[in-house]
């Protein structure tokens, strides 16, 4: 879908970006990840041409982006930022429907499109197409910046940091409808973030980026199990990155047949081992019941089993 | 101790009525004159109140002297206020029926010259009872909307009583005038017009290209700030001899109306006054609108108009209204200087007075001046109080 071929970026002669080369395809949900500095934003806005590119070629569907229309590249984009960026004297659905618009869809069909995005975004159109920004709170006008950036059905999503500045509640509840959002959608999207457990929760493939650089690429567990060199271990922090790993793991695959009486702590089978682990902790057991999601029991795990492969 | 007392009583008021008992006192509430041209003859409140007086009169005063007081006393009872208000609305509907009614009894039916003007004790007692009108108004802590609506309806005793004061020497200079006042009057607001209108275009495109190259508002503003300083009748003559020049070089420029006199210098001149205060508002409007609502618009594929128009303008448009405000009046009253270089307009009827020493003829001119640029004032206020738009 989208392709980086051996791009670089100046900024007042010094390099942002050197050789970057990095090949985005159809429904992957990547994630830029690196710390502050590390260019990782500049990537996400070359792609729109928000920052335009040095040297090297960007590929959006096989074509040369600087080959497209500029407005029309950015309207097949869909784009959420941080800020929301939300137009304040525009209603909600009037926001919703800025793309739309911009191409000249019909009114009714813009707000059939303004009614499904608010719903797929667990909000009320009737409650909220009518309100203004600053009436919702932090986390309805970031889902609200989600729904407009995929208001038009774009190609690729671009985000850029969209929940970092929510509470940790809020900011968990929407990365999990976003997640369910890219399952059901299998929508494109590219995603900075400099939040590592974001990171492993939501990306289905993760770019490192240090300083300009691209350090490693691959799946969350890659990243963790195989670090390409000490930034990466750094990074990803060296004491406790088993336990990022546990995050990753599910528990299904260590369940086991019950022994006697279950357990008096229970636990679902969709839990990760770090959850399973955490929980053990918390309640100072070694062994909890596995149930399924109607609270019938499947079966146990226990402590000493679950480091084993 | 005095302080308290002062926080607890309402001390402009009492300013208010010690001023206007002495202007009562010393300035002449009308004048009688055997001509249009001749000061005349001081005639003093007290001599009209005697001369009208019935008891009823007397009553009233007296009335009004205590409700005053009462005002004074207790500065934050909204009865009282409301009525200061209304009383002193009813006032400046009194003091021109008063004259008015002295008028056509002091002047012979027989003599057309002579003539009652407005005396400074008239003006004077009307503005302090619009002042305490005002003040009083204040103290009822109205939204802006009914402030102002109120503010319009103090007026509305007098407008009714109008044809009361059909024997004063303004009334007769009115309808030796009204032939040329509503052409007048247009030509003040073409004037206007073709003054701000292009100086809000070209304020805003300025403000445009500066929020884009902040560089250019260093070379921007001391230019205009320098205009605004200069005295301008000095610009309507600076504007005289380059306009009549390229009159001259094109002939054609000259046909349509460009030369250096009449509305060419004028509406010039006015235009670069108006540009200072629409520039200012329009970049400080522009700047407080959010950067990153500019930046996602020109994200999701907007065009550099399309994010000016439907973004950047509606953003800043609120606080663009001030300034678009301060221009319109400030034209408005600057416009009635430009009849000095052939633009006609209010001026013309205003500088006639001056010319021909006839104070009356001189109000008849400043008084529409006055109302236009009142009324424009109000109108911005009441547009600026109901296109509030929410920001964050």
């Amino acid at each position: 879908m989208i392709s980086f071929e051996c791009v670089s970026k100046f900024h007042e002669g010094v390099a942002a970006i050197t050789d970057l080369n990095l090949h985005i395809q159809a429904g992957e949900l990547l994630v830029l990840l690196g710390p502050s500095g590390s260019g990782k934003s500049t990537v996400l806005k070359m792609v729109n041409r928000m920052v335009n590119h040095d040297g090297g070629e960007i590929l959006f569907k096989g074509k040369n982006i600087n080959g497209f229309d500029v407005q029309d590249l950015r309207r097949r984009m869909g784009y959420a930022i941080q800020s929301t960026g939300l137009f304040p004297h525009r209603t909600v659905a009037q926001n919703i429907a800025t793309v739309p618009r911009l191409l000249g869809w019909e009114p009714r069909r813009v707000q059939a499109r303004v009614d499904e995005m608010l719903t797929l975004l667990a909000m009320d159109p009737k409650a909220f197409s009518h309100r203004l920004p600053h009436q919702l709170s932090g986390g309805q006008q970031q889902r609200v910046g989600v729904a407009r950036a995929m208001a038009a059905d774009p190609d690729v999503l671009l985000m850029d940091e969209p929940f970092s500045a929510l509470d940790p509640v809020t900011r968990a509840a929407l990365q999990l409808s976003l997640k369910e959002i890219h399952r059901a959608t299998g929508k494109t999207i590219l995603f900075v973030t400099h939040d590592i457990d974001e990171a492993l929760l939501l990306a289905t493939r993760i770019a490192l980026l240090k300083q300009g650089r691209l350090v490693q690429v691959g799946k969350p567990l890659e990243l963790l199990q195989q670090p390409a060199n000490d930034f990466a271990v750094d990074f990803f922090g060296r004491s406790d990155g088993g336990l990022k790993q546990l995050s990753l793991r599910p528990l299904a695959p260590h369940i086991k047949a019950l022994e006697g009486a279950p357990a008096l702590h229970t636990i679902s089978h969709t839990a990760t081992l770090k959850e399973t682990i955490s929980l053990m902790a918390t309640h100072r057991v070694s062994v909890l019941s596995v149930v399924d999601d109607h609270k019938a029991v499947l079966g146990q795990v226990q402590a000493a089993d679950l480091l084993e492969n | 101790m005095p302080l308290a007392l002062v926080q607890r009583c309402n001390p402009v008021l009492a300013l208010y009525v010690v001023l206007a008992m002495g202007a009562a006192w010393s300035l002449p509430f009308v004048r009688l004159a055997p001509n249009r041209l001749l000061t005349g003859e001081a005639v003093y409140l007290g001599d009209v109140l005697l001369q009208h007086g019935g008891q009823g009169n007397w009553a009233l005063l007296l009335a009004l002297a205590v409700w005053l007081c009462m005002a004074m006393g207790w500065p934050k009872n909204r009865v009282i206020q409301t009525g200061v208000v209304l009383a002193m609305a009813c006032c400046l509907a009194g003091a021109w029926s008063l004259a008015g009614h002295f008028a056509s009894s002091a002047t012979p039916a027989d003599n057309v010259h002579a003539r009652t003007a407005l005396g400074s004790g008239f003006w004077t007692l009307c503005a302090l009872a619009w002042l305490a009108a005002l003040d009083a108004i204040h103290r009822l802590h109205l939204s802006t909307l009914r402030r102002l609506l109120l503010q319009g309806a103090l007026w509305l005793p007098l407008l009714l009583s109008l044809n009361e004061g059909h024997h004063l020497s303004i009334a007769k200079e009115y309808a030796n005038h009204r032939d040329v006042l509503v052409p007048a009057l247009l030509r003040h607001l073409h004037i206007v017009l073709l003054a701000v209108v292009p100086a809000l275009g070209l304020g805003l495109l300025l403000a445009w290209r500066m929020t884009k190259t902040p560089p250019l508002r260093t070379a921007v503003f001391p230019v205009l700030n320098v205009i605004q300083t200069i005295p301008s009748i000095a610009v309507f003559g600076l504007l005289m001899g380059p306009l009549a020049w390229l009159a001259t070089q094109w002939p054609s420029l000259g046909r349509a109306g460009i030369s250096g006199v009449g509305m060419a210098p004028a509406v010039l001149a006015l235009l670069m006054y108006a540009l200072l205060p629409i520039a200012r508002s329009a970049l400080a409007g522009l700047e407080q609108v959010p950067q990153d609502t500019v930046h996602a618009a020109r994200a999701m594929g907007m065009s550099q108009r399309q994010v000016f128009l439907q973004v950047e303008l509606p953003l800043a448009w609120p606080v663009l209204l001030i300034g678009l405000r301060t221009a319109l009046v400030q034209t408005i009253g600057l416009a009635a200087v430009s009849a000095l270089v052939g633009a006609g307009g209010l001026g013309q009827i205003m500088f006639d007075g001056l010319y021909s020493a006839a104070n009356e003829l001189v109000m008849l001119g400043v008084i529409p001046i006055v109302l236009l640029a009142t009324l424009a004032d109000t109108l911005f206020k009441v547009l600026g109080a109901l296109m509030r738009t929410p920001t964050r």
